[in-house]
């Protein structure tokens, strides 16, 4: 097996049920991510993303299993793994610049003033922040700014690996595609690893490139690992016309509506559990009956 | 007619309200009837003197304009100026609320960080915090000989409590996205709690100050009626022992007009440091 940049070996994650027994999330999951790669996880609620999520930040730890960044375990939070929570987080007592300083200072605490102020400045304007914005306080932001402030204050932290948590979770449609376009947009300047965890099927389409699938809990498992087989610079109005993108948004939707319940409660046995890597691109063989497919698919998800 | 604004039509009535109870307050002390001639017996036993009665408010005024116009003479220990009056009661309030800070807000972070400080110390904060502050004034006149940090002491002991309880709640309510925030970010302990806990706290800490720094200013008139010699308190007591009552209401105006500006400064502060989220 290769050795990925990222790897995740063995991880089992139990709590307390309250009846005295244990209930175990996930046991022996076990998936690796490449340098400059971007990876989503898609589950139902309660799968045990959000906690796999924590382990990678370090902010809880893993009943048993190990994650190794660069072939090192790490154990708790670093500055080399960046975090977008879900809710923002930024601190409401300091203005977007601020907060953006806040963390290039803790990175590189060596660096001057103006130097730390340019490098924010910079950030910020890549998500589309510029002017007298940046110096409102989060409150006076709407919901959108917000989260660009906060994956400014991510990327600007140049940390290995960025861990994205629902980030557009709270934002409406219209919102969350200028930010998902903007994301493409820093990502591809600074090829970032980034692991996020998403509910929406066309948003991991649209930005990853592969895509981890998790069956329901308990004993939860990611259990297959989709490549995304639909060529970058992606624009979401050009996707949905590429002949793979009905075909993997089928197999995806498939696997949430059907095959997660399916494989859901297996135990692992001891066994490290890997997911098996998927691979659908229609473009490859001859495209002769791929009308027909799509439209076929097209059904699918209609029904 | 143009209607006035809110503000406005409030200032009015409040002006209205001050006019109408001061005259009546006027009216009804200076109308004093001047009886029929009365018999000798009546003179012998003293009752054609004119009884004591509660002083107009044009005398306050006045007795407020001769102290205010020169409000910081000192003609010995009986006979000082508002001014230094109030000016050592400031100071004492001052002094033990500035030493309740330095222990409150320490202790309230270590109890709103760690649960088993929580639970060690509760108990010994729900028996003292119920004290009144004046029981404590024998035991501190006795241990530190001294009237004046008796009355420092117990200043401190009476505003120690709710800054301490304010600051621990404020602090154990940081919201864990926060704090996560700082761990994210590689801070250590003194960093996060001075850059992340200390300001998500600081309006529920300052508001805890505000209610200090107002129980101290109602303590200090009663502690220095008891430890006499300067401040506020022992002015009006001694007023009262002089029956200059005109001096008493004069200085109970004082007492309230101080206090409310000491209030106004923690406000402000407290404005300062609030965020909305």
């Amino acid at each position: 097996m290769k050795k990925n940049f990222l790897s995740i070996e063995r991880l089992t994650q139990t709590f307390p049920d309250g009846a005295g027994g244990t209930l175990t999330v996930f046991e022996n999951a076990s998936f690796g991510i490449d340098k400059g790669e971007f990876v989503c996880i898609l589950g139902h609620s309660g799968c045990g993303k959000s906690t796999i999520m924590n382990v990678l930040a370090g902010l809880s730890e893993p009943t048993s299993g190990v994650v190794k960044m660069d072939g090192v375990a790490v154990s708790g939070p670093s500055l080399d793994r960046g975090v977008v929570f879900q809710n923002y987080s930024l601190l409401p007592w300091l203005s977007a610049l601020k907060n953006v300083t806040f963390g290039i200072k803790a990175r590189y605490r060596n660096w001057s003033r103006d130097k730390v102020i340019e490098h924010a400045t910079r950030y910020l304007a890549m998500v589309g922040l510029e002017g007298d914005v940046i110096h409102r306080k989060p409150s006076q932001l709407s919901g959108g700014m917000r989260q660009r402030v906060s994956i400014a204050r991510a990327f600007a932290n140049q940390p290995k690996l960025l861990l994205l948590d629902e980030p557009f979770g709270a934002l409406d449609a219209l919102t969350r595609g200028t930010i998902q376009e903007e994301l493409l947009k820093v990502w591809s300047q600074t090829e970032q690893t980034v692991f996020m965890i998403t509910h929406d099927i066309d948003e991991a389409i649209l930005l990853a490139d592969r895509i981890l699938l998790m069956t329901n809990g308990p004993f939860a498992r990611v259990a297959e690992s989709v490549e995304i087989t639909i060529p970058r610079p992606r624009v979401r109005t050009d996707i949905v016309t590429h002949p793979n993108y009905y075909a993997i948004r089928n197999h995806l939707v498939q696997f949430l509506g059907k095959r997660s319940k399916e494989l859901a409660g297996q135990r692992s046995d001891g066994e490290s559990q890997s997911p098996d890597p998927v691979r659908i691109d229609l473009t490859e063989p001859a495209p002769e009956p791929e009308p027909d497919l799509v439209r076929a698919q097209l059904k699918a998800v209609n029904s | 007619m143009q209607s006035l604004s809110l503000n406005k039509r409030a200032a009015i009535l409040s002006v209205v309200l001050l006019a109408v109870f001061l005259g009546a307050w006027e009216i009804s002390v200076t109308r004093q009837v001047i009886g029929e001639a009365l018999t000798e017996y009546e003179i012998l036993m003293g009752l054609g003197q004119q009884r004591a009665a509660v002083p107009p408010p044009s005398d306050v005024f006045i007795k407020a304009w001769e102290q205010l116009s020169d409000p910081f003479y000192d003609a010995g220990p009986n006979d000082k100026g508002i001014g230094i009056q109030l000016a050592y009661s400031i100071y004492r309030v001052l002094s033990g609320f500035g030493l309740a800070v330095l222990v409150a807000l320490p202790l309230g972070f270590l109890i709103g960080m760690s649960p088993v400080a929580y639970k060690a110390l509760n108990p010994f904060i729900q028996v003292l915090r119920p004290i009144s502050p004046l029981a404590w004034m024998p035991l501190a006149l006795f241990i530190i000989q001294d009237a004046n940090a008796s009355a420092v002491f117990v200043i401190f002991i009476c505003s120690i409590w709710p800054m301490l309880l304010n600051t621990a709640f404020g602090v154990a309510g940081v919201r864990a996205d926060w704090v996560n925030v700082a761990r994210t970010h590689e801070l250590g302990s003194l960093r996060t709690a001075l850059t992340v806990i200390l300001p998500a706290a600081a309006p529920t800490i300052l508001t805890g100050m505000r209610i200090s720094i107002g129980i101290a200013w109602l303590v200090i008139v009663a502690a220095e009626m008891l430890v006499g010699g300067t401040g506020i308190g022992y002015y009006v007591w001694n007023e009262w022992n002089n029956l200059d009552l005109t001096s008493v209401i004069f200085s109970i105006l004082m007492i309230g007009v101080v206090g409310m500006l000491l209030d106004a400064f923690f406000a402000a502060l407290q404005r300062a440091v609030t965020y909305a989220e």
